[in-house]
């Protein structure tokens, strides 16, 4: 039998045994605590146990498994909410009531509950690897499609009827090639640091909806894209995140609390069992999925929840959604690799990260991806990553190494949340690649000039923000008054577009549509007030009007639902300005 | 177990290497016996095979290599509890200093106590009516919160923890099932002299349990002062059914320890010499603030910490402000032009804020008056800087308004007295008046009909 020998922190060491591979899971000790083989040579293995090793000895039990850590796939998931390493959380209170205690053996997925399984083959079918052979719904808007595991193919030999069954329960039997025969249940199990399998690569050219302005339309992200979310506390990294999770037009949304506040995870629960998804009209945990690793949490199952969450993500690729992933922070998970390093005492690179840090982080972010699956449905993961910069600076490791595998950075700015200006994304300093791989889209489904109006809407800013620099040395009462003008058409776009109000009934999620409209109402007033001011007419006077407050409060006194009232107020810009041109020519 | 270990192997600052042992567990308690007969409490922290290191709370002094006796006990630093710790004066380490005796225990919990499960929390929406304006309107204060102070040496800090925990007593049911947990860590005696003071001047002490590790008291017992401080914490709240301000002061003297600690270990540093387990080291202490689903007790959690240099971005502010549910940001420059409480309202915040405020809480116009107070300070701060550069006197109009707005808002609003109690309808109409300074166009976060209800065109004559 093999013994603990050492113990320090989550780290564990085995002497003299070659009974365990890499990456297997293990259970440590009597109270058999969950742990992963991270590292081998023939006189040591070293195991990271996560869970609390408080009282344990040396001299306990290990014992392996047999396989990788793994997650148990299967009908079930959506709407629940799992520790790092897959364990129901609610099951866990049952046991161990509010406080989590060690070594609670619970299996991750309802073993009792029985879904009505419709077969989708028949016997004597050939199946592979990929292939659906039983249907099942699993909430009000996600059918369960159960598939065979990637690398079985066979002959179905026996297949049950139409009925209510539990996920152990065998619902046909697969004879593979060499003659051996598999039983197919409604689940199955995959190893969490191994991407799932596909077909190949499709070429990203949706977007992915947020109905949040200054996403959808200044720098928008791919379904299958990857994202990251730098900022500093407080400048609403979560906020940002919970909003996309509710409003994103995904089928299904894994949110990864990695590290960060019970009392958010909690908020998550219960937010969206209140909210109803606009698309569906069902609640939006029916589409949710939380994997919460608190910052009190054992550290390295904060390491696995990434890899956890992921692999279900994975898995209902396969099935044929569209996933979005929210990890909330992958500085967490950085960290924990770190912790962890620093325990097996291997050499630091950069401020103690360990010198894998970047292919760990690349490894990650490749497994987004908008793809044909195996079974010849098309699925995507979009990952949207949080980072937490130690000290706001983003020069740091974490957010330096995702800088170079994402392909969206929406860099959150502490002066604009000190303001109150959420969402606080920073135009001038983030970016998406993503535009033109979209702009086909944006200008077939919502209008052939949307990608222009963005310009002029992004021009506006970039101007604004040369001639910021002048007004900070000598005030803008010196500027002329074009210049004037584009300080206030800029303060239009920066309040009444950019800015949006999560807590709004309407501002919390806008269409494509009206984000469209709203452009062309700026635009409209800035092309108008620019005839204006070239006859003759101050920035100032044309303030006066009013129409600058009001194409700010659009957001509000338009709801989603009345595109109509858009012209009118074209309308009302144009003549306002007229009537202004006229009393001062 | 009655098995004593003679002789050390290893004395390094305050860690001892045993070798040749039996049967030690991860984390354990360990007795040490000097050679004058004194008794020092210990902690394994690593094992290897039979080679043991243990941490020595009271610190290494005086050991012998070959006459020290040490005693496994078997189990987990525990604390003993029961409703007699009220009113008591404790250690670091949890032991009676005030000359009372022991606790005779109703029960003993581990000090270092479990992660709450996530699905087990409610999520905080009861608002605790502190009487101070700033943070009453701009960044409201909830049951079941962690919201820290980030002060700097010198400031008025320990002042505003008081006259918080003086005030907030009073919004709830006559302060009964009230009480205040305060541990101090390696602050100075006379801090937490003028702590004991203070609640005995507010009538609390009874109700006030105090954990003391004053600034020459060994560190290792500093890393247990919060640990000891929220375990009573967690007995009284959840099993005694009362609400519980926690105060924590001071949070860096806390963390240095944690790094002393850490170097002595030999583990590899992260930033500016603390280790990288830092993060998880201080969420295991912020975390355990919260209401638990069923329990009518709460854990309010007032963490105070000096940022080095006034810097927010050292590594202890920073990583409590990753954890914690927004901060209360002190400013010297405000402290020194004699505004008290010197609270820089523009990097404070509190997260939880959003859902404890408004109609059924506080009053349907609050998050509007907020919301607008910090778009409208933040106007000011970029007039200020405009006018160190050209003068005040070539500002454009608005920008005086905006320059005016601020001094009043900083004489008015955030400066209060030591012993004014405000009430939450006094500060918001104290807002909308300062507000009503500055032109209507200027107030964009504002629904207009709010705005007509409440702009105050006599707003000029208040304030002088």
């Amino acid at each position: 039998m093999n013994t603990v020998f050492s113990i320090n922190g989550p780290v564990v060491k085995v002497k003299d045994t070659t009974d365990f591979s890499m990456l297997e899971m293990v259970y440590v000790g009597a109270k058999k605590l969950v742990g992963e083989v991270i590292n081998m040579s023939s006189e040591e293995t070293t195991i990271q146990v996560y869970e609390s090793t408080t009282g344990l000895k040396p001299g306990e039990p290990v014992t392996g498994s047999g396989m990788p850590m793994s997650a148990v796939l299967g009908p079930g998931i959506i709407s629940n909410i799992f520790d790092g390493i897959e364990r129901p959380l609610k099951k866990l209170e049952e046991i161990s009531g509010a406080f989590i205690g060690e070594g609670s053996m619970v299996s991750s997925l309802d073993t009792e509950k029985k879904y009505s399984v419709t077969m989708k083959v028949k016997v004597g079918d050939s199946i592979k690897g990929g292939d659906i052979y039983a249907v099942c719904p699993e909430t009000p808007v996600i059918e369960h499609r159960c598939m065979l595991s990637p690398y079985l193919k066979g002959k179905i030999t026996w297949v049950a009827e139409n009925g209510d069954y539990r996920i152990n329960d065998v619902v046909a039997k697969l004879r593979k090639d060499d003659g051996t025969e598999v039983e197919l249940t409604l689940c199955q199990k995959w190893p969490i640091k191994q991407a799932r399998p596909f077909t190949n690569r499709l070429p990203i050219n949706k977007p992915l909806i947020t109905g949040q302005r200054v996403i959808d339309t200044v720098l928008p992200i791919a379904k299958g894209g990857t994202a990251a979310i730098p900022g500093g506390f407080g400048t609403g990294k979560t906020m940002t995140q919970h909003q996309l999770a509710k409003w994103c037009d995904a089928d299904i949304i894994v949110y990864i609390g990695c590290g960060e506040r019970g009392n958010e995870m909690t908020q998550v629960l219960e937010e969206f069992s209140e909210l109803v998804d606009p698309r569906t009209g069902k609640a939006l945990t029916d589409r949710t999925v939380l994997i919460a690793n608190t910052s009190n949490m054992p550290v390295a199952a904060r390491e696995a929840s990434i890899y956890t969450g992921i692999t279900l993500a994975e898995y209902y690729r396969d099935m044929g959604y569209h996933i979005a992933i929210m990890a909330d922070s992958t500085s967490r998970w950085a960290e924990a690799l770190r912790e962890i390093s620093g325990r097996l005492e291997e050499m630091p690179a950069e401020e103690g990260f360990p010198a894998y840090l970047p292919s760990r982080i690349s490894e990650f972010y490749e497994r987004a991806g908008y793809v044909r699956n195996l079974n010849g449905s098309e699925g995507s993961v979009t990952i949207i990553g949080a980072v937490s910069p130690q000290g706001s600076d983003f020069s740091e490791p974490v957010t330096q190494n995702t800088k170079r595998f994402v392909r969206c950075f929406w860099a959150l700015d502490k002066a604009l949340a000190y303001a109150r200006h959420y969402p606080a994304i920073n135009w001038n300093d983030s970016y998406s690649e993503y535009m033109d791989d979209l702009s086909e889209y944006y200008e077939e489904n919502v209008n052939p000039e949307f990608m222009k109006c963005r310009l002029e809407i992004t021009k506006i800013l970039h101007e604004e923000n040369k001639l910021m620099e002048i007004v900070k040395l000598i005030g803008s009462d010196v500027l002329p008054e074009d210049q004037k003008l584009i300080i206030e058409i800029a303060r239009v776009v920066r309040v009444g577009f950019l800015q949006q109000n999560a807590y709004h009934k309407d501002d919390t999620y806008v269409p494509l549509e009206k984000q469209y409209l709203m452009m062309k109402a700026i635009l409209c007033l800035y092309e108008e007030s620019k005839k204006a001011v070239a006859s003759g007419v101050t920035a100032a006077a044309l303030l006066e009007t009013g129409l600058f407050e009001k194409v700010i409060k659009v957001k509000y006194d338009i709801p989603n639902d009345k595109p109509e009232m858009f012209r009118l107020l074209n309308v009302e810009i144009e003549q306002g300005i007229k009537k202004l041109v006229q009393e001062v020519v | 177990m009655g098995l004593q270990y003679v002789g050390l192997k290893e004395i390094n600052g305050p860690l001892v290497v045993l070798d040749n042992v039996d049967n030690a567990s991860f984390d354990e308690v360990v007795e040490i016996r000097l050679d004058d007969g004194t008794q020092r409490l210990g902690r394994v922290v690593e094992i290897s095979g039979k080679r043991v290191v243990l941490q020595v709370f009271e610190g290494t002094k005086g050991l012998s290599m070959t006459n020290t006796r040490t005693k496994f006990t078997g189990k987990p630093m525990e604390l003993a509890l029961s409703s007699e710790i009220l009113g008591r004066v404790f250690s670091g380490a949890g032991k009676p200093i005030d000359g009372l005796g022991d606790i005779f225990p109703e029960k003993t919990a581990d000090i270092n106590g479990h992660p709450l499960n996530p699905v087990s929390r409610t999520y905080p929406r009861n608002y605790i009516n502190t009487g101070i304006s700033s943070i009453d309107a701009l960044m409201t204060l909830i049951r079941g919160q962690k919201l820290p102070i980030f002060s700097g040496s010198g400031l008025s800090h320990n002042k505003l923890a008081v006259q918080i925990v003086r005030q907030a007593k009073i919004a709830e049911d006559n302060g009964q099932g009230f009480a205040v947990v305060f541990a101090a860590m390696g602050v100075k005696n006379d801090v937490a002299d003028y702590f004991r003071r203070s609640f005995e001047e507010s009538g609390v002490l009874q109700r006030v349990v105090m954990f003391l590790n004053l600034s020459n008291d060994p560190i290792i017992e500093r890393i247990l002062t919060p640990r000891c401080a929220l375990t009573a914490a967690e007995y009284l709240a959840y099993e005694k059914n009362m609400h519980i301000l926690v105060i924590l002061t001071d949070m860096t003297s806390y963390a240095e320890a944690v790094r002393e600690f850490s170097s002595s270990k030999g583990e590899i540093p992260a930033r500016k010499g603390y280790p990288g387990y830092l993060y998880s080291d201080l969420a295991s202490i912020y975390e355990r603030a919260g209401v638990i689903n069923g329990s009518e007790g709460s854990i309010t959690q007032i963490p105070i910490l000096t940022m080095p240099n006034d810097d927010i971005t050292h590594p202890v502010p920073d990583l409590t402000g990753y954890i914690t549910e927004g901060q209360i940001v002190l400013d010297r420059g405000l402290e020194q032009s004699g505004v008290y409480p010197p609270i820089s309202v523009l990097p404070s915040l509190s997260r939880l804020m959003k859902d404890g405020i408004g109609e059924g809480y506080t009053r349907a116009d609050h998050s509007a008056v907020s919301n607008q107070l910090f778009a409208a300070y933040a106007k000011v701060s970029d007039a200020r800087a405009l006018a160190s550069v050209i003068g005040e006197d070539e500002l454009s109009e608005l920008d005086k308004a905006y320059m005016r707005f601020g001094r009043m808002f900083e004489k008015y609003f955030v400066s209060q007295g030591e012993e004014e109690n405000r009430s939450i309808d006094e500060t918001l109409d104290l807002g909308w008046n300062l507000l009503s300074l500055l032109p209507k166009s200027a107030l964009d976060r504002v629904d207009e009909k709010l705005l007509e209800e409440k702009y105050n065109d006599k707003a000029e004559e208040l304030f002088q």
